[in-house]
């Protein structure tokens, strides 16, 4: 494959579908990290094994993935982010859970370790032992100048959502520098994940990231059945589809009105809130959980849609398309919420494209990517929709981003409605060995889960990327300059997962 | 003297067990609490929101309440920016050791009297995520709760219920 020209491999791995996975040895990790520096592959994933260091990599074009292992010798591996800052929290959290430690790595402060866990290194290979020394106090990065103030920012936060720390160094208004904290939701979630049922690692995945649930069921769906080498029949597929559109619809919605409501324009706020009850309604009616949690299973879904749906359906296509213009119009039209958005938070291209930042926080900043699209997965290649991309990279285009989406999405339902086909809701999963990959695209971005499953097919290791990993830190880059009391309106264009990311 | 220490030594003290307190005294104890209660809470209330480490799914539907469907401040309950202000702390999630301490702090930046009303499966005792390293437990575990919600999570409806019976 292209992707992988010019990197030395040592051997294939078998078994690892549908994209594959190679053993390098330290010329093709080095290498491997060239082909990341110059720009002609993203950074997909970074994570840790026992003894091993895994980096999926896909070429800019989207459509190539694969996964290179990097096998410890002494617990130490060359540092990816030494040279790529995005592989830096990645590789901080490789050596909190896993002990392995990259070789120059240019930050070795712990990630996700807060140094309250009964153990050090919960993932690592050694059975590992009571921690005895206390940790050692945080130090955040240092910003110098004249008349600069730190303001320190959380866990709990003023608002409903979920704990993380922002630490903020302000020279009046302006923020100079955010240096975030996150970790503060780690559940072990990949500790957990050891050892279990594929039915309760299903329902894990589902609760890595709430709001993702739909799209973590399928990512992880596909993974399993990558491994099985089996596919799900075509009317589980179409239904997975539609969870997921309703799912992105759902918080496409809200995302779009909570922004607003963040500059204080609250009747967006209000009008979206009902479009999104509507949603979450709808899906409740057809799934019988607003949430739609648990209704993927490797192998297919667990709940088929009822006699009526199909007409629910429609008239909730039909209710949105009625009232969704006129609050674009609104947005569109009230220059003082523009005044607000335009220009506030960008986001650059080049750093966008660095970082590999999926979702609206890519699209919205030239970075045109989208998993539905490329690699692309079914049934999205058998449906049309269209992928809006915008360079402005700001507040607003991460609006405008979503409402594109919003029309995407509701034309993906009518499609997925019409054309919905008859037949199985699963396909019989056997349980034996192998290693998948699979990718879906959440509301906020793509998802990636990677698992290894045991003759007894049971889980060995499973990993789950969220979009968030990588769209975190632009955050801190976006705001630089920005007035603190604009942070929330930023943060909140950006709705990155706190749990999805901490695990 | 002597002698008399000796032999309250020997055989031991003549105090009794305490008897049961009296139903009567409980009963109107606990009538004066209520109404004390009720004439600093009243019917309105102030409530602060605590993720204790959940996946974010109990905030979502949290954030629900407030839409014009369920409308929350109708009914005199409206979300809070500081504990300080807050009668009753919404605590969500299992409560991970990285939140633990965040989540006594805000307890105890909660001015008395107040609720804590613990919500979502996990809220209950850890759910699904019980027994992990990184997991305290349920959230009677770190602070005293005097309600739970469940569900995974609980509806806005369920929620709104569970609210409602501290007014009543």
């Amino acid at each position: 494959m292209a992707l992988l020209d010019g990197i030395p491999t040592r051997s294939k791995v078998a078994k690892h579908r549908p994209w594959p996975r190679f053993t390098v040895e330290d010329d093709g990790w080095r290498s491997a990290i060239d082909r990341l520096v110059d720009g002609r592959a993203t950074l997909f994933g970074l994570w840790g094994d026992t003894s091993a260091v895994h980096m999926a990599l896909i070429d800019n074009s989207g459509r190539e993935i694969a996964v290179l292992t990097y096998e410890t010798q002494d617990g130490s591996f060359p540092s990816v982010g030494q040279r790529h800052p995005p592989a830096i929290r990645p590789e901080r959290a490789i050596a909190s859970l896993f002990g392995l430690t990259p070789i120059d790595a240019p930050d070795v402060r712990p990630w996700l370790d807060f140094g309250v866990w009964d153990r050090r290194h919960p993932l690592g290979k050694r059975t590992p032992g009571k921690r005895t020394t206390k940790s050692e106090p945080y130090s955040f990065l240092p910003a110098e100048g004249e008349g600069l103030h730190q303001i320190p920012v959380g866990p709990v936060h003023a608002g409903t959502i979920e704990p993380g720390h922002f630490r903020f160094t302000a020279n009046g208004e302006h923020v100079v520098r955010l240096e975030q904290r996150l970790g503060y939701t780690h559940k072990g979630v990949e500790w957990l994940m050891r050892g279990a049922t594929l039915e309760k690692a299903a329902r894990l995945a589902c609760r890595t990231s709430g709001d993702s649930a739909v799209a973590y069921g399928i990512a992880f769906a596909q993974a399993v059945e990558a491994a099985l080498g089996m596919t799900a029949p075509p009317r589980a597929l179409y239904l997975r589809a539609l969870m997921a559109e309703l799912e992105r619809l759902a918080h496409h919605l809200g995302d779009i009105g909570a922004i607003c409501n963040d500059a204080s324009f609250a009747m967006m706020h209000a009008q979206c809130g009902i479009l999104r009850e509507r949603t979450l309604r709808v899906a409740d009616a057809c799934f019988g959980h607003r949430l739609m949690m648990d209704m993927i299973a490797p192998g297919g879904v667990t709940r088929d849609l009822a006699g009526g749906d199909i007409q629910v359906l429609k008239d909730f296509l039909a209710e949105i398309r009625g009232a969704f213009p006129r609050l674009v119009e609104l947005y569109d039209k009230t220059a003082s919420i523009q005044d607000r958005t335009v220009t506030a938070g960008v986001v650059k291209s080049a750093l966008a494209r660095q970082f590999g930042a999926g979702g609206y926080v890519g699209r919205a900043a030239g970075r045109a990517f989208d998993c539905r699209k490329t690699p692309g997965y079914a049934p999205y290649d058998a449906l049309s929709f269209e992928m809006p991309v915008l360079e402005a990279g700001d507040v607003d285009a991460r609006i405008w981003i979503r409402i594109r989406e919003v029309e995407q999405s509701l034309s993906l339902i009518e499609q997925i409605v019409a054309r919905m086909p008859a037949g199985a809701l699963s396909a019989p999963v056997k349980a034996k060995a192998g290693e998948g990959l699979g990718v879906a695209e959440a509301f906020r971005g793509d998802v990636l889960i990677w698992v290894r499953l045991d003759d007894d097919g049971l889980i060995e290791r499973c990993h789950l990327r969220d979009a968030s990993w990588f769209q975190w830190p632009l955050l801190e880059a976006a705001i630089e300059g920005n007035i603190v009391a604009d942070f929330p309106l930023c943060n909140k264009s950006f709705n990155c997962s706190y749990s999805g990311h901490d695990l | 003297m002597r002698r008399t220490l000796l032999e309250s030594l020997i055989h031991g003290s003549v105090t009794e067990a305490a008897p049961a307190p009296d139903e009567a005294a409980l009963a109107e104890l606990a009538g004066s609490v209520t109404r004390a209660a009720r004439a600093r809470l009243g019917r309105s209330l102030s409530i602060r929101q605590v993720d204790a480490g959940s996946c974010n799914g109990c905030e979502l539907e949290i954030h629900a309440l407030n839409n014009a469907f369920y409308d929350l401040e109708r009914f005199g309950l409206h979300f809070v920016a500081s504990p300080r202000h807050a009668d009753v702390l919404l605590v969500t999630g299992p409560v991970t050791n990285n939140m633990r301490e965040a989540l006594l702090r805000t307890y105890n930046a909660t001015p008395d009297p107040k609720w804590v009303v613990a919500v979502g499966a996990c809220a209950v005792d850890g759910g699904i995520f019980a027994g992990s390293y990184a997991v305290a437990g349920g959230v009677k575990d770190v602070i005293p709760v005097d309600l739970h919600i469940r569900g995974c999570p609980p509806t806005p409806v369920q929620l709104l219920k569970g609210l409602l019976a501290l007014l009543v």
